[in-house]
């Protein structure tokens, strides 16, 4: 399966995710005015991925700022990532990093773990 | 004649650091993001609050952008300005930032909206959590995205209650306006 990997943008992170050794990984900031546009892919990829996927998933979200137009797309990755967790094809961790002063996105990571049943990492950067 | 001197004055005394009267683009809204990070660094303010700011401009930019329903729509007293919002920010020498937004709303909108902002204000932290959550994990998106989000993290955000008002404009819009309060 390929990388999919997609560059930086002031409004968009970067992304890059990798079948082979099953590593998610945001980073930056993702505050699109459409933001259904840019994780239309990143969801296709996920739902490829979870036909045949690594025995572990590791997704590190390193995000800066988002907007509340993303936060429902990232709630749609949680919930996909949910099924595989819960199919165990795949033990499914997700690193929320936040950094020590950011309050709000420890907060907004915290949201996130009291939705989906997958194991969440707070990480102080 | 208008009074330049005056609206100059009172723009200052305001502290205002942009304004902003006019259709709310795409591109117009990363310049103004743009422009508001720079000057947030130049101020040297603190990061937190910075991000704080930054993050409140980013929903109610983006609300003007999505929400506006004067957009396309020809039913205005004044034919020009259907497309048109107001966006300022301020700084007070206490670390407090104001946002004012102004836009038109259909007058059928106004009861569901004023009673949304009714019920978040009378919310307190963790009842704004709550409803954040239940938001975002039970209710449908459209297109636009935010799916009534937006409002309810600019709160959370923010800290501090709304004030706002809706003018009636016509049989068919009231102008919406809003002020939202950041600090530390």
């Amino acid at each position: 399966m390929e990388i999919l990997s997609i560059d930086i943008s002031p409004k968009t992170p970067f992304v890059k995710f990798n079948a082979q050794d099953g590593k998610l990984e945001f980073r930056g900031r993702s505050i699109p005015e459409n933001s259904i546009e840019f994780y239309t892919p990143i969801f296709e990829w996920i739902d490829k991925y979870s036909i045949q996927p690594k025995g572990e998933t590791n997704v590190n979200i390193q995000l800066e700022y988002f907007n509340t137009s993303s936060s429902k797309c990232l709630l749609d990755i949680f919930k996909k990532l949910q099924s595989l967790h819960i199919s165990s094809k795949s033990k499914v961790t997700v690193t929320w990093y936040y950094e020590e002063d950011d309050e709000d996105m420890l907060e907004a990571g915290e949201d996130y773990q009291a939705i989906i049943k997958v194991p969440f990492v707070m990480s102080k950067i | 004649m208008f009074d330049i001197y005056d609206f100059y004055e009172k723009m200052e005394d305001g502290k205002i650091m942009l304004s902003f009267k006019g259709e709310i683009t795409s591109d117009l809204l990363t310049s103004i993001l743009h422009i508001m990070e720079s000057k947030l660094d130049n101020i040297g303010e603190e990061p937190k609050l910075k991000k704080k700011v930054y993050n409140v401009l980013v929903e109610c930019l983006q609300n003007l952008y999505h929400h506006n329903d004067g957009t396309g729509n020809q039913n205005l007293v004044k034919s020009d300005n259907q497309n048109s919002a107001l966006f300022l920010i301020g700084r007070s020498d206490n670390s407090t930032y104001k946002i004012i937004t102004g836009n038109y709303i259909l007058k059928e909108n106004v009861t569901d909206f004023e009673s949304k902002l009714e019920r978040i204000n009378s919310m307190n932290k963790d009842e704004l959590k709550e409803y954040y959550i239940n938001t975002l994990s039970n209710e449908s998106f459209s297109d636009k995205g935010g799916g009534g989000l937006g409002m309810i993290d600019i709160a959370r955000k923010s800290g501090q209650k709304f004030e706002y008002n809706f003018t009636p404009i016509n049989n068919i819009y009231s102008f919406f306006s809003l002020i939202i309060k950041v600090t530390q």
